[in-house]
């Protein structure tokens, strides 16, 4: 049992980040109903860049820790905003409203782009980035297993709440949020009704971007090392949780999120750490035969 | 500024908007490159992480941006002040007047080119020639044409198909390095020609095992599971050692024969028994025509079905799905024999390529070469055989080529590596590429029923496979 408890604990927290991770990917399927195929290294990006502002803020500016993350998370945001927004821009607008596969070709170009990028540009080998918040709060003691939850741990749920709340807000209560949804189902219409479509788009892109990016943070603060190859993997289980959840549900998104995750650490605990990843990937295709649409997902009526 | 009285449109370039594009341009470029151009993470002895500042290169790069930029607006200026594409149209010309040899002369160039390397190399110099870019195109013309038949004509989008090529890989390796000198030794020399078919055979079957849960699903749905079945393969044969040897990979696995003559410098080797001095060449041009007669075969089938029921069907189902059903064709049948036969070239592929390589690995056979693959087939047009052959050379020879630029070396200085660029032009092209053409190279494409007379159809009246 404690041990359950832990794993539960260990996969909320990985389950949070691809939660973040997954909302980008659902976003985007939603109104432009495209799979964006480079989120994944977006993703990774946003942690280069969340590693980078860290040690400019620590070492150069000699920022304290907490105050330090604050201003890379809201910093990072932005930065990782402005490159999806520009990957948006120059990669997939031009080929909206062309043939279905070449934005997918063009997100998969994209992708690779990205991770040599910063192959080139920051260097093939790991990096490690310096330890924090870890204490570990604990909870109780059973058959001497200590139970307990790791500050870092508390920091990832906390932030990944607040967060996901605010977006819950801006997605259900603000203009843009109301423009966003208006042009999930209907394009043409929201554009006679005097929304700029290519605008919402875009932002949709943002605001994916910036929820990737506080992924990112979350991420090189968990496992504490970043590599320019790491986007792949999390960013397909990020995908997997996203068609888990039923594509296009935000909500949907989040409790695809945890389910990947608290797959991935039960089955490391009780199986095979090997296998982890063979069993995400399986629960995802035996999801799909028997719901084609994912749990929240609306079934896709088709007019004849 | 121009003169407008003069110019034959009144459309004037707008210096001062060009200007605020390129403006813009360079200060979201800017933006861009503030933490992770301008800073690099390094470590230093004590594995710790130090900064290094770099804003000359966030400066260079925004520079070039500006300038790329402002160039394009010129570019897109004089474009739309041109007068009808004359050189556009000249070149049609020409392109009707020789496209009747087009196909002969190609296919003569193909079939010489090993001989011609050989003339103008040596036995030495040639193998690359040969092997990296003759061999190494021909697997991908393959490959693409194979996953054609599941993408290109049935409509199914597979992102997964290394899978298959895995498969036939796996195949050849384990039977002829474990199961051939255990039970059968006496077929020694003979392996490649047994274990090819067997390959096909086992990813077929695999491409069935495979396509039976994905029935239902529709695009991307189908795409994402095949690219899981895809990764699920990959991490089975690394993490299951005692059956694959794990990432370790396979090695000294028999090359094939001259159909029983072993190409080695044996007495009864294939230099010898035609009296012939020994090299290493006589193989790699053998296995250049295995791979062209694999290719061609996969050609031929693929031309073959698309006149039988089933490929109509194919193409059918790609059209529309619902009006498929309602005209009572089996759409479990067909999509499952797409997804094997696809798969069996595959395998076919995967088998030569084991037999080429002597040694196979998990590394091989990464998510990026189904992306590839796939690159290959939509970038050639989806369906069109020549479209696979022009985008296999444009990207599997244009990375080929970047291995050679070791002479900027000297232009750049002796620690710059071109290699590490290979991925990330590869990268920029594939996205270049889609922007300037997203229908593929060929985006014309033959009825596979003619009426009357015999009309092109555009790509664009082509559905592009909902799944």
């Amino acid at each position: 049992m404690a041990i359950f408890i832990q794993q539960l604990i260990n996969g909320l927290t990985l389950g949070s980040i691809y939660g973040l991770i997954a909302i980008g990917y659902t976003m985007v399927f939603g109104i432009i109903g495209m799979v964006n195929f480079a989120h994944g290294d977006v993703f990774m990006v946003s942690s280069f860049i969340a590693l980078l502002l860290l040690l400019v803020a620590t070492t150069l500016f000699g920022f304290g820790l907490v105050p330090a993350l604050f201003l890379v998370l809201v910093l990072g945001m932005l930065i990782t905003g402005l490159w999806n927004w520009t990957i948006e821009r120059t990669a997939y607008r031009p080929l909206r409203g062309s043939f279905r596969l070449a934005p997918l070709i063009s997100a998969i170009g994209m992708s690779i782009l990205l991770s040599n990028l910063i192959q080139v540009i920051q260097g093939p080998r790991n990096k490690p980035v310096p330890p924090m918040f870890t204490q570990v709060l604990p909870l109780f003691e059973e058959n001497g297993y200590t139970v307990g939850i790791g500050y870092k741990q508390i920091v990832i749920m906390v932030v990944t709440a607040v967060l996901l709340g605010l977006f819950w807000y801006i997605v259900q209560k603000t203009p843009l949020g109301r423009a966003q949804r208006a042009c999930e189902q209907d394009q043409k219409m929201a554009a006679l009704l005097g929304i700029d479509v290519d605008k919402t788009i875009s932002l949709t892109f943002v605001l994916g971007a910036a929820l990737a990016a506080v992924a990112g943070v979350m991420y090189i603060m968990y496992y504490g090392v970043i590599n320019f190859s790491d986007g792949f993997v999390p960013g397909v289980k990020a995908f997997t949780a996203a068609v888990l959840g039923g594509i296009g549900s935000l909500p949907g998104a989040v409790i695809g999120g945890l389910l990947i995750g608290l797959i991935e650490t039960m089955w490391s605990a009780y199986f095979s750490i090997d296998y982890k990843d063979v069993a995400a990937f399986s629960i995802l295709a035996i999801t799909l035969v028997f719901l084609p649409t994912g749990l929240l997902g609306r079934p896709e009526v088709e007019k004849v | 500024m121009t003169d407008t009285t003069h110019s034959p449109s009144p459309d004037a370039f707008n210096l001062k908007q060009a200007l605020k594009d390129a403006g813009f341009a360079g200060m979201v470029t800017f933006g861009l490159c503030v933490p992770i151009v301008a800073f690099r993470a390094e470590q230093d002895m004590a594995n710790k992480l130090v900064l290094q500042q770099r804003w000359w290169m966030a400066l260079v790069i925004t520079g070039l941006v500006v300038v790329a930029r402002f160039l394009f607006s010129l570019h897109q200026h004089s474009r739309r002040n041109e007068h009808g594409p004359q050189t556009s149209a000249g070149a049609a010309g020409v392109l009707a007047l020789i496209k009747p040899y087009l196909a002969p002369l190609g296919f003569g160039f193909i079939t010489i080119y090993p001989l011609m390397m050989l003339a103008m190399h040596g036995p030495g110099g040639s193998i690359k020639w040969i092997d990296n870019f003759g061999i190494q195109i021909l697997i991908y013309v393959m490959l693409g044409w194979g996953l054609n038949i599941v993408v290109g004509l049935a409509g199914l989008l597979d992102l997964g198909y290394v899978a298959f090529y895995a498969v036939g890989a796996y195949s050849y390796a384990l039977i002829a390095t474990k199961v051939i000198p255990q039970t059968f030794p006496f077929l020694g020399v003979w392996a490649f020609w047994i274990c090819l078919p067997i390959s096909g055979l086992l990813a077929a079957l695999w491409g069935i095992l495979l396509g039976f849960p994905v029935l239902r699903l529709r695009g991307d749905y189908l795409a994402i599971v095949t690219l899981a079945f895809g990764e699920i393969i990959r991490l089975v044969l690394i993490n299951w050692v005692d059956f694959s040897n794990g990432y370790a990979g396979l090695s000294s696995i028999p090359r094939p024969s001259f159909f029983g003559i072993p190409f080695n410098a044996s007495d009864t080797g294939f230099a010898a028994v035609f009296g012939l001095e020994f090299s290493p060449i006589y193989r790699t041009i053998f296995l250049y025509y295995v791979i062209l007669v694999l290719s061609l075969m996969t050609a031929y089938v693929t031309l073959k079905l698309r006149r039988l029921p089933v490929g109509r069907a194919w193409e059918a189902l790609r059209e529309d799905e619902i009006a498929c059903r309602s005209l009572g064709i089996n759409t479990t049948i067909t999509k499952l024999t797409a997804f094997a036969i696809g798969a069996m070239f595959g395998g076919f592929a995967g088998c030569f390529f084991a037999a080429r390589q002597g040694f196979i690995s998990p590394e091989s056979f990464v998510f990026l070469e189904s992306a590839q693959i796939l690159a290959i087939v939509v970038l050639g047009g989806m369906g069109s055989l020549f479209g696979v052959v022009v985008a296999s050379i444009a990207l599997v020879g244009g990375i080929e080529i970047l291995r050679e630029l070791d002479f900027l070396k000297e232009v750049f200085g002796p620690t710059f590596d071109p290699s590490q660029y290979r991925m990330l032009v590869f990268g920029v092209a594939m996205v270049l590429m889609m922007l300037w053409k997203p229908r593929g190279l060929i985006s014309t494409r033959d009825p596979s029923v003619i009426y009357k007379e015999r009309k092109a159809i555009s790509g664009s009246m082509v559905q592009e496979g909902h799944g």
